[in-house]
């Protein structure tokens, strides 16, 4: 079972549902609009607000929604890969979990592999076209290092956000009602880090620098690329290896999952 | 009536057995919560402009908020879903009820129920440890009291609008998934209506949203003036119709082309 082969098995995975998905398109595209609706409305919030106040604490709108654009694609593309363990929950309830522990391939994988929900191209589309208008209005002259760090950032932001929902799933093994707390943590992570850390009390940037680590993912990587001094006199070095967090942070999510696994015992039912 | 009177009580008292639920879904509230005092906090302190609002109203507005949250109709009758999911609701046709009666009155229940488990221990936490006060005066508090029932009414009726829809969609995920954020945003529950434009305000406030959030909250902060009530009160009541004409309209269509799944 080398990488190579994994990959091949993730990617037809992948072919098999995106085909099965496309079986209904026009549901496809209407859930997708739908979706990016949806997500524009919650952006709504943040104009209101500039508008009122003007700025927040030195940062102005167009910094602001750049931050809020990488931390919606991260996180559009994380729910997009995630679903299977999303629904973990159920499999382990009904004991259809047992049939994955059956097959030779990991059960990560299988479940990475289960879907790629495609509609959640909606908040993607919405994530990227604030981050197209945030670039322009913000006039940033791009190196190949600055393009470079958004991907980064928006890959490692994924790869947390991914790491967040492995914790939920693995929840699951033990508890029934881990759903709604991790909610909390991803959907408000989202919201919270839109914005930029250091807007918070102490204590609260401390959970989203150490504990739950996602402003490495906006907060750091979006000063390095607008070229600001940092309030908390981070060097640009970490600024731009910071993303690099978020898939240590996976990775130690999956170590958790293992363990979770290894500790399963089936319902029977 | 009595009928639906059981119906209400059993399904609340069904709902108010999810007490872990609740106790996850307080700690939820209590952290978005901060998230949004922080947020205006910041907000209040980098700008010297004059506010619409003053930030100790901000706090309540926002705490009153996330203890009511559960009042709001952003979610669907998961019960209901399944039984049209899987064909069941066709016994909802052989019960000596009005369906959609019926219907409305489970909304209440699931309106209700979870509300007042979380609001509870939120408002006492809030107002111990998170700046909360209370009304404004006993006329806000009144007016207040009867807003909530009239956002209770409001709440149950589009609810029932979205369950109905759920007869169109089969992944339940058309209106159903697209109204929270509506919602959420024109109601108030993010952003306080008053920090909207003024053009946005007037359209905002002829919405049936701002009935949900805003305008009780509002009557509690002594914000809009105990004397409005009669006005305020009409619109919440008069969208209540609305949504209930629209609902049974919908409701006598979807069951006349029902085809019921499975056997």
């Amino acid at each position: 079972m080398n990488i190579v082969n994994n990959t091949y098995v993730y990617f037809r995975f992948l072919e098999i549902s995106v085909r099965g998905q496309m079986q209904y398109r026009v549901s496809f595209v209407m859930l997708s609009f739908a979706h990016f609706l949806t997500t524009v409305v919650e952006f709504v919030a943040v104009l209101v607000l500039f508008d009122r106040f003007g700025s927040l604490k030195g940062w102005e709108l167009a910094e602001v929604a750049f931050m809020y654009g990488i931390v919606n694609i991260a996180f559009s593309i994380s729910d997009a890969a995630t679903r299977g363990f999303d629904v973990f929950g159920t499999m382990v309830k009904s004991g259809d979990f047992d049939r994955l522990l059956t097959r030779p391939r990991s059960t990560a994988l299988q479940l990475a592999g289960q879907e790629l929900t495609l509609r959640r191209v909606g908040r993607f589309i919405q994530g990227l076209a604030i981050l197209i208008w945030a670039a322009n209005a913000l006039e940033i002259d791009w190196t190949v290092m600055k393009v470079g760090l958004v991907i980064f950032a928006v890959f490692g932001g994924a790869a947390l956000f991914a790491g967040l929902i492995v914790i939920q799933a693995t929840l699951a093994f033990w508890a029934t009602e881990s759903l709604e707390v991790m909610n909390s943590l991803t959907y408000g992570g989202v919201f919270a880090t839109s914005y930029p850390v250091t807007i918070y009390r102490t204590w609260f940037q401390n959970f989203f620098i150490f504990f739950v680590p996602l402003a490495t993912i906006s907060y750091f990587p979006t000063l390095a690329i607008l070229g600001r001094t940092d309030a908390l006199g981070t060097p640009l070095a970490f600024q731009y290896l910071c993303p690099l967090i978020g898939f240590t942070f996976l990775a130690l999510t999956l170590q958790f999952w293992r363990f979770g696994v290894k500790h399963y015992r089936s319902t029977g039912s | 009536m009595r009928g639906y009177g059981a119906l209400i009580s059993a399904r609340f008292r069904t709902l108010l057995q999810y007490r872990s639920a609740a106790i996850v879904g307080f700690t939820t509230q209590i952290f978005f919560g901060l998230i949004f005092v922080m947020v205006f906090e910041a907000f209040f302190e980098s700008s010297s402009l004059p506010q619409p609002m003053s930030e100790p109203d901000v706090i309540t507005y926002i705490w009153l908020g996330q203890a009511f949250i559960m009042m709001l109709p952003w979610n669907v009758d998961r019960d209901l879903q399944a039984l049209v999911r899987s064909g069941g609701v066709v016994y909802e046709l052989l019960r000596p009820m009005d369906v959609y009666t019926a219907w409305f009155s489970r909304a209440i229940a699931l309106r209700t129920a979870p509300a007042i488990m979380r609001s509870i221990p939120l408002l006492v936490i809030a107002t111990l440890l998170f700046d909360m006060s209370g009304p404004d005066s006993l006329a806000a508090g009144l007016a207040f009291g009867v807003t909530m029932i009239g956002a209770i009414l409001l709440s149950c009726a589009i609810t029932n609008f979205i369950s109905i829809t759920l007869m169109w969609t089969i992944s339940g995920e058309g209106v159903s998934g697209f109204a929270p954020a509506i919602v959420m945003v024109f109601s108030g529950m993010i952003v306080p209506i008053p920090f909207f434009p003024e053009w946005a305000q007037t359209i905002i406030r002829i919405l049936p949203f701002s009935g949900l959030v805003d305008t009780p909250y509002r009557l509690y902060l002594g914000h809009l003036p105990a004397s409005d009530l009669g006005l305020l009160f009409g619109h919440q009541l008069l969208w209540t119709f609305a949504f209930i004409l629209l609902g049974r309209w919908m409701l006598s269509r979807g069951l006349r082309r029902l085809t019921v799944q499975g056997g």
